[in-house]
């Protein structure tokens, strides 16, 4: 059966490809920091359930420290001139569009058929487990038909990943993060300091406390489930299901889309925010947060209006 | 109340603009020792955590499939695609990735799509092109713009259709914490409570992205 192992085994060996190659730019001046780097991913994802928790400690630390220090850098150029680019894209585009769309086609495909057939992958994972079979299959179509120089892929795929830089294991860090200040309790602590923030006997100003309480909470910690229960046991059961009789399934339902909107405004949903824009290369890290705001705020207030008037 | 202090460091670094991975780690620590937790427990309780949340992480294997199909010229194409196209603005162009995109993920194909898959190598480039279609060039600014609402575009319909599908894990998080408290609730009340926003969010996104489109029609290089 394939599991979620098979993926980060593909994993560990991508990212160690890519720091042999990057080891070999000498155009780039933080080749070995970035070999550094992107290796000592490669051992998390090929041997981290071998290192146990204190080792994957120490790893984490030298990453940080690699980081950190401004070890890591891209190499310029290195780009396809536009002209070659247009000339390719005119003879091969459509089968370039194919290929690209093999790999959600397989995710698709294979989220199914893992379901249908059980005993083949992980049905939990089956997901992620497709979309890297996509990637394998879709890998080998194009190299079939392209037929480029062998390293090409990773070479490209390299100068992406480079481009991405310290920001691709943000969303991981942020992630670990979470799981400290879970331990530490800082959740309790924050939803006690709004809960007694609320004006007493007023159903409309719980709503409000509620549902810019799992907006705020989300924001700090960069994802709308850490926020959900202690907003839930500060405001949510006491006030709005206990005191004034809410319905439990719509206090729940819209208070998590509340936090939905919290993730949209904040730069600790990483991979929702800051991630894409160091992708599409933006020049303001934050320019996606800013496409967002527009569309989070209105659609905030209209959530605690929604909790106000569906729940009771 | 002391390990609030990890909140703090996060808010100043992020906005003294202080490298994040340092910003996180010194967070973890000031938090953990305010928690009473000794160093190494700290570093420990870190390092499980990273080391079982890797899968967030391994989205990167497609790059080499992106990096291979836009030396061939992937966004390229994209772009001629769209430019040949009758009627597909900006606007319409990303309402329809924003349709597209909340229904999948409403029957709960949510990794189907999303940045390196789709929005660098497709949405963007194609959302570029409806912009400058019959139009002059976009300026750098513009640009930038543009490709920010492709990826805001992709978070939206995320987001806000994911929540439909009951066995996502929002939803059996609400179930569990609810039960907890002594409520037995189905998934599909859940997802039902989720649709009026879904309906909102694509109204006021898809209002967005009009005006999004009226405002790139105009070349004007401010300063």
């Amino acid at each position: 059966m394939i599991t979620l192992g098979f993926v980060y085994v593909l994993a560990g060996i991508g990212f160690a490809l890519f720091a042999l190659l990057g080891l070999q730019d000498r155009s780039n001046s933080k080749r070995f920091g970035n070999a550094a780097f992107w290796g000592l991913l490669a051992v998390s994802m090929l041997a981290g359930d071998r290192l146990g928790d204190f080792g994957n400690g120490l790893l984490v630390l030298a990453l940080v420290a690699i980081a950190g220090t401004g070890q890591i850098g891209r190499a310029p150029g290195g780009d396809v001139p536009a002209g070659v680019q247009t000339e390719r894209a005119a003879r091969h585009g459509p089968f370039l569009l194919l290929v690209a769309l093999i790999i959600p086609a397989v995710a698709l495909a294979g989220t199914f058929l893992f379901k249908w057939i059980p005993g083949l992958a992980d049905p939990k994972q089956a997901t992620l487990i497709s979309l890297a079979i996509g990637v394998l299959i879709a890998l080998a179509v194009g190299m079939a038909r392209l037929k480029p120089p062998p390293l090409l892929p990773l070479q490209q795929g390299r100068r992406l990943l480079d481009a991405v830089g310290w920001a691709a294991i943000l969303p991981q860090m942020l992630a670990s993060l979470g799981a400290v200040f879970a331990l530490a309790g800082v959740g309790e602590v924050v939803g006690q300091l709004i809960g007694t923030a609320i004006p007493e006997g007023s159903l409309f100003g719980a709503t409000l406390a509620f549902g810019l309480g799992m907006a705020l909470f989300t924001m700090v910690m960069g994802n709308a489930f850490a926020a959900f229960p202690v907003m839930l046991a500060a405001v949510g059961m006491p006030l709005l299901i206990k005191q004034y009789d809410g319905d439990p399934a719509v206090v729940a339902a819209i208070g998590m889309l509340a936090g939905f909107c919290g993730t949209l405004m904040t730069p600790m949903a990483a991979n929702f925010n800051l991630v894409p824009a160091a992708l599409l290369e933006l020049k303001n890290p934050y320019g996606v947060i800013k496409a967002q705001v527009g569309t989070a705020l209105p659609l905030l207030a209209v959530n605690i209006f929604f909790i106000y008037l569906f729940a009771f | 109340m002391l390990v609030l202090i990890g909140i703090l460091i996060i808010l100043a670094g992020f906005l003294l603009r202080f490298n994040p991975l340092l910003v996180i780690m010194a967070s973890a620590l000031a938090t953990g020792l305010a928690a009473g937790l000794d160093i190494t427990a700290i570093i420990a309780a870190f390092g499980k955590a990273f080391n079982d949340t890797r899968y967030v992480s391994i989205v990167w294997i497609v790059l080499p499939v992106i990096g291979l199909l836009e030396a061939y010229g992937l966004q390229q194409h994209a772009r001629t695609l769209i430019t040949r196209m009758k009627g597909a603005t900006l606007g319409r162009l990303l309402t329809s990735y924003l349709l597209l995109r909340q229904g999948m993920s409403a029957v709960g194909l949510t990794s189907v799509a999303g940045h390196p898959q789709t929005v660098r190598p497709l949405v963007a480039p194609m959302a570029e092109a409806a912009a400058e279609a019959g139009n002059d060039a976009l300026t750098d600014g513009q640009r930038e713009e543009v490709k920010a609402f492709a990826a805001a575009t992709d978070n939206i319909g995320l987001f806000f259709g994911e929540d439909i599908f009951l066995a996502i894990g929002s939803i059996l998080l609400m179930k569990g914490v609810l039960e907890g408290y002594g409520y037995q609730i189905e998934p599909l009340h859940f997802s039902l409570w989720a649709i009026p926003t879904a309906i909102a969010a694509f109204l006021i996104h898809g209002f967005r992205l009009r005006r999004l489109e009226r405002r790139m029609q105009k070349r004007e290089s401010d300063a």
